[in-house]
């Protein structure tokens, strides 16, 4: 299993986006310059959210998780952008509907059909409201890391 | 014995989201007892599999008709309405 980079140079405080695409391309753009993707992925992944849009309603705060395909990506990684003020995303499976989003997880997935505990684990995430409140809230990057680090990794995948 | 239902799980680009459906479908036909044929797949391959699905479990947007029922998935992501959706799958396995 490779091994997922994920560190606090892939958290984002307070980004400041003018529209969704901006807000992808400016995360994207940071998961290239770190060589982790190609720079293809960065127009791949702002293609595939306007065509499938990933922006999911929570009970709580609304969540994004734009990804695109396997070929884009060099290394599995993962990037968290918590936004300064909510933008509107699709909502994935839905026509015409949007969703504030405070929070992006942006994937950079290196095979197909893989990571099912990482992805689990992540969902688990989006279905926990006081987890989502912290990553808004906390303003210490390397207490989120560890904290995601603790929530993503549990049930043995990336490491 | 009836036949194996054959289940379709699609997502958008067939790697994130259908990957953790998959795995929540897996354990749910396990729960009911149910033999099902699971393929994980990207939306746009449907077509392929038109003449041999029995149903359409998908995260995203599920534009055509087609001939078997479609059920949306999200639930599976964010737990919201969970239940009901679970529900309706394992009516339609049980069919």
């Amino acid at each position: 299993m490779n091994h997922l980079h994920f560190d606090e140079s892939l958290i984002f405080k307070n980004l400041q986006a003018q529209s969704t695409e901006d807000a992808l391309k400016q995360v994207a753009t940071a998961l290239f310059q770190q060589g982790l993707v190609k720079e293809s992925y960065i127009n791949a992944v702002i293609e595939r959210e306007k065509q499938y849009a990933t922006g999911l309603p929570t009970e709580g705060i609304a969540v994004a998780i734009p990804h695109t395909d396997c070929i884009h990506v060099n290394q599995k990684a993962i990037a968290i952008a918590v936004l300064d003020k909510p933008i509107e995303f699709g909502i994935m499976g839905e026509l015409d509907s949007t969703t504030p989003v405070s929070i992006i997880f942006m994937l950079a997935m290196d095979q197909e059909h893989a990571q099912l505990s990482l992805l689990q684990n992540l969902m688990a995430i989006f279905q926990d409201r006081v987890f989502l409140e912290f990553l808004v809230n906390e303003p210490d990057k390397q207490l989120i890391k560890e904290k995601i680090r603790l929530n993503l990794l549990k049930g043995g995948e990336g490491k | 014995m009836k036949k194996k239902k054959n289940v379709l799980v699609a997502c958008g680009a067939g790697i994130a989201t259908s990957t953790v459906v998959n795995s929540a479908l897996e354990e749910l036909a396990k729960q009911h007892n149910i033999a099902v044929n699971l393929i994980q797949i990207k939306i746009a391959e449907v077509n392929a599999y038109v003449e041999t699905a029995d149903l359409l479990v998908s995260t995203t947007i599920v534009h055509k008709e087609y001939p078997f029922p479609v059920i949306n998935a999200k639930a599976f992501l964010t737990g919201i309405g969970l239940d009901e959706v679970k529900q309706h799958i394992v009516d339609e396995l049980k069919k």
